[in-house]
């Protein structure tokens, strides 16, 4: 390893970058547009879902029970005069739930029998109307609380859930999927920039005239990981310092594991990034790949949006050949639950074992020949 | 052990092949060449004879599948590094980092070779002077001329003063000018004792060398000095004039002729190589003896000597024959519609009179073209009439290729008149472009479509229909010989029958005008001397020819051109007309490169007085 011919190769992929606004745009335009986009845009939660209110006779009992949902920062009630309307309103799209207090509702329930109310839910988004289920479910169970309270009667109820929610207690979330973010942007400025930035040393045959002096292919490969390492570490500082400040996610863990920890996983998706372009010597080609095979898997399989658990039992086994997973269950364990060591240090072992494979198969890949 | 070092490479026995799928290619067989010390040694051949795997072997990036290369005495096998330490190689395409300042990549080469920083500025500066480049170290290579660069790729190899220089074609596609530029910091290296390995294209550099090594298929023609190959031609080169007749006429019946093995456009004449002494001269004609070039002994050796007057057999071996026994067409077979006149049926003929006619079918007036501040055109006009071959010379970013795409209509003009076929290029771009035919740098094929499928989406993209499409796809496959080759991929074709496919695709629809963008960049002497035949053919058939190329010599098979330099004009006419513009007393007989030299050179001090 020869110092001086190391230094002539990081400074010039320094000031490649630098004067290459499309290496720029990879590595900070993207991670900034990614994280606005999915901390602003992007919310698993419902909010004031509109939802279309019917009731035929409205009365002192229907009016308590709509308080409820007048009060629930789920819900923006919509009241509609007829049943037919709500059901246009629903299909046109206005609404995306119907809730329908028929006229003997108040008459059922003074003489103390079942009152029977409608729902109706768009389940095209199944996820979406389990959880407006859910929260109606707990407008009237909140309602019937309260009216038995004032009837003075005790509700028999024999089992009560007091649910405590932890790790995430205000259920935000955007508190779990700006850390997951952080892996894909770093997948990102590790793999597709690497695959890239080889694969046009190829194209554009400086590569050739690189490998006739004596530079020897360690320092080629190390002339790459070293600018892309530090700019991906930059990424990662923009993205931690983005979430924390920016989206007030918490970070219960410690910084310096998550530096630590990052900088496992970036190894991993830089030697992905080197591997592919290794393999690929053509920028188009290297570009298709990496998007293919590190940010996609990154996207859809890591457990960032998706829940692993609720894949079927193939794609979860596939899903530990995508180290994002690994790296992904450490953000999200250091920025919400704290230094939970038993997680870390299992994922962070399954990184360093990919990373050495990554690597190591580059490294035998490369050799300083044209054959 | 003393003879051995005296060699500073030694092939012995080389065998090289390259497996792409089930293909494979033998590069190399059985070579063995030496290269001497402390001299300049040419490598020469045509396309596909293995010159840039020869320099690849010498560099220790690729290794020989038989047989030994060293290096320096180094085993290229075991010593790639020590190797690597010592030499300086320049590819055809040598690498410099376009997002880099030129001083910024001679600084990264300098630390890649390990030139000590205490060196480092008075060698950076020795080589700025050497190559006349110290004005533009701040500029970026991207932003740098053709041959700028060049110089600057050849500067970064020759950082640590290496022992063995090997260069891969460093010459091709640059301007005149830089051309002689790198070739008089090739002489001076050689006066400081260096060893050189170059290979080239253009046969008159040759002459510069030392020693020649002559490549064929891989193997090893002959290795001697330029003079031992032109020693056994003397007595068989000839000029040959006729009062009467046009010269390209005349090139045509000393072709047919009997022991006329080349024939070819020079000057006022034509130039001959005889297979034997004496000349028969016919009536009319001035037969004047000239020395031996080695374009001639280079002629002599790769074509197969053949029966003139009547083709070879077709493609008995095609790898080879293709080159030399071009079926060429005959004008009278030529069907190409050249006339005003409706499209004649295929297989009709056309007489070739029709050249006679003086209507400009293209008019060019005060066009411009900018890139943002950047002016690629300035102000130019021209006119060409019908039925000619008209050039359009220059070095790379003389301003060619965007003069031809606003031609082609593909590029809008910044302003100026632009008429092609009696249409208003920048008014009816479509009616103006259905009139053309385009064949493209590198030849725009479908590479994974087979020879007929290419025939006949062109057919279809040109809206050709029913009998007519049946006449135009049996004309193309006739006129240009491509039966055998129908069904082959045009990425297997050998590049002869890819160049007559593209000339056939672009006929389909039966144009007045040719475009021709760079045919015979990256193509060897034999196969250019086989297009330029056949366009010939095509002019006399009344076709319009409008070609570019940056061959000085190629300018003779014009009628008329126009030589450009940094989007202007330098000069518009007939090849004779412009060298005579060049003739001064200690030069009577300008080549066109000459003029062009003295023209550019002229054309500069007139600005810089302007100035």
């Amino acid at each position: 390893m020869n110092r001086q011919r190391l230094r002539g190769l990081i400074r010039k992929e320094f000031l490649q970058v630098l004067r290459d606004p499309s290496a720029i745009a990879i590595a900070f335009v993207l991670p900034v547009i990614l994280l606005l986009l999915f901390g602003y845009g992007v919310s698993l939660d419902a909010r004031e879902v509109p939802i279309a209110v019917v009731i035929d006779s409205p009365t002192p009992q229907t009016a308590s029970f709509v308080a409820g949902l007048d009060y629930s920062p789920y819900f923006a009630p919509r009241y509609v005069a007829t049943a037919a309307a709500a059901s246009e309103a629903l299909m046109a799209g206005q609404v995306s739930g119907i809730l329908w207090l028929r006229g003997d509702f108040d008459r059922l329930l003074l003489t103390g029998r079942t009152a029977p109310i409608g729902v109706w839910l768009n389940a095209v988004d199944a996820n979406h109307a389990t959880l407006l289920r859910g929260y109606l479910e707990g407008v009237w169970q909140d309602w019937m609380l309260i009216q038995a309270e004032t009837a003075g009667l005790a509700l028999a109820m024999p089992v009560v859930a007091e649910p405590r929610i932890w790790f995430n207690p205000a259920v935000r979330s955007r508190d779990f999927l700006v850390p997951g973010l952080i892996a894909v942007i770093m997948t990102l400025i590790g793999a597709l920039l690497t695959a890239l930035v080889i694969a046009r040393e190829w194209e554009r045959g400086t590569m050739e005239a690189l490998m006739a002096s004596p530079v020897t292919m360690g320092e080629i490969l190390l002339g790459k990981l070293i600018p892309y390492f530090l700019l991906g570490m930059g990424g990662l500082l923009l993205s931690v310092a983005m979430a924390v400040w920016l989206f007030q996610v918490p970070l219960v863990g410690s910084f310096w594991l998550l530096v630590l920890c990052s900088a496992l996983f970036l190894l991993v998706a830089l030697g992905m990034g080197l591997l592919i372009s290794t393999l690929a010597k053509n920028q188009f080609v290297a570009g298709q790949v990496a998007i293919i095979v590190t940010f996609l898997p990154a996207f859809i399989l890591s457990g960032f949006i998706f829940d692993i658990r609720s894949m079927p039992e193939a794609v979860q086994i596939i899903t530990h050949l995508v180290a994002a997973r690994f790296y992904v269950a450490i953000l999200q364990t250091l920025f919400l639950a704290g230094n939970v060591w038993p997680l870390i240090l299992t994922n962070a072992a399954a990184l360093l074992l990919m990373m050495l494979i990554f690597l190591g198969i580059t490294r035998a890949k490369s050799r300083k020949r044209l054959d | 052990m003393s003879a051995k070092t005296e060699l500073a490479l030694v092939l012995a026995g080389v065998d090289k092949q390259f497996r792409q799928g089930k293909r494979s290619t033998q590069a190399l067989t059985q070579l063995s060449v030496q290269v001497q010390r402390g001299r300049i040694t040419g490598l020469m051949g045509p396309d596909g004879a293995g010159k840039t795997t020869l320099m690849r072997l010498a560099a220790a990036l690729l290794h020989p599948d038989a047989g030994e290369v060293q290096v320096l005495g180094l085993d290229t096998r075991t010593q790639a590094s020590l190797i690597q330490q010592q030499i300086g190689y320049m590819p055809q395409r040598f690498g410099l980092y376009e997002e880099l300042s030129l001083r910024e990549n001679l600084d990264l080469y300098a630390d890649l070779q390990g030139l000590p920083d205490a060196e480092r500025a008075a060698r950076c500066a020795e080589l700025l002077r050497l190559t006349a480049l110290s004005p533009f170290a701040a500029r970026r290579a991207g932003d740098l001329s053709g041959g700028m660069k060049q110089k600057l790729g050849l500067a970064c190899t020759l950082l640590r003063a290496p022992t063995l220089l090997l260069l891969d074609e460093p010459t091709v596609g640059v301007d005149p000018i830089s051309r002689r530029e790198l070739w008089s910091i090739i002489q001076t290296l050689h006066g400081q004792g260096a060893t050189v390995l170059v290979s080239t294209a253009y046969l008159d550099e040759a002459e510069r060398c030392d020693d020649i090594i002559l490549l064929d298929q891989g193997r090893c023609l002959a290795q001697q000095p330029p003079a031992a190959f032109t020693a056994p031609l003397a007595g068989h080169c000839w000029r040959v004039r006729h009062a009467g007749m046009h010269r390209r006429a005349l090139q045509e019946s000393l072709l047919t002729r009997p022991g006329v093995r080349d024939a070819t456009l020079q000057a006022e004449g034509v130039r001959v190589l005889l297979a034997e002494n004496p000349p028969q001269p016919a009536p009319d004609e001035d037969w004047q003896p000239q020395p031996p070039r080695f374009e001639d002994a280079f002629i002599s050796l790769l074509s197969p000597p053949s029966t003139p007057g009547q083709p070879a057999p077709a493609m008995s071996t095609p790898s080879r024959d293709q080159r030399a026994s071009d079926p060429v067409p005959r004008s009278s077979a030529v069907t190409v519609d050249g006339g005003m006149a409706p499209a004649p049926r295929a297989g009709s003929t056309q007489p070739p009179a029709a050249t006679s006619s003086s209507e400009p079918v293209i008019e060019v007036q005060n066009l411009r073209r900018s890139f943002g501040s950047f002016e690629a055109v300035k102000d130019i006009s021209f006119s060409v009439t019908r039925g000619e071959v008209f050039g359009l010379l220059g070095a790379n970013g003389a301003g060619k290729t965007t003069t031809f795409r606003m031609l082609c209509g593909l590029l809008p003009a910044s302003s100026g008149v632009l008429r092609v076929a009696g249409v208003d290029v920048r008014q009816a771009t479509a009616t103006a472009r259905a009139r053309i035919g385009y064949v493209a740098q590198k030849f725009a094929l479908y590479g994974n479509l087979s020879t007929q499928q290419n025939l006949h989406f062109f057919a279809s993209a040109y809206g050709l229909r029913g009998a007519r499409r049946q006449a135009r796809l049996a004309w193309a496959e006739q006129e240009f010989a491509l039966t055998d080759y129908l069904g082959t991929n045009t990425g297997a074709l050998p590049l002869g029958f890819k160049q007559r496919l593209a000339l056939a695709c672009a006929l389909m629809h039966e144009p007045r005008i040719l475009f021709l963008d760079e045919p015979t960049s990256g193509v060897d002497p034999l196969a250019r001397r086989a297009f330029w035949r056949r366009i010939n053919h095509l002019a006399e058939s009344g076709v319009t020819i409008m070609v570019t190329t940056h061959f000085m010599d190629e300018a003779e098979y014009c009628d008329h051109l126009v030589l450009m330099s940094r989007g202007e004009v330098l000069a518009f006419g007939s090849p004779q007309a412009i060298r005579a513009q060049a003739t001064t007393p200690d030069h009577p007989e300008p080549s066109m490169e000459d003029a062009f030299v003295q023209l550019i050179q002229t054309h500069e001090s007139d600005s810089r007085q302007a100035a």
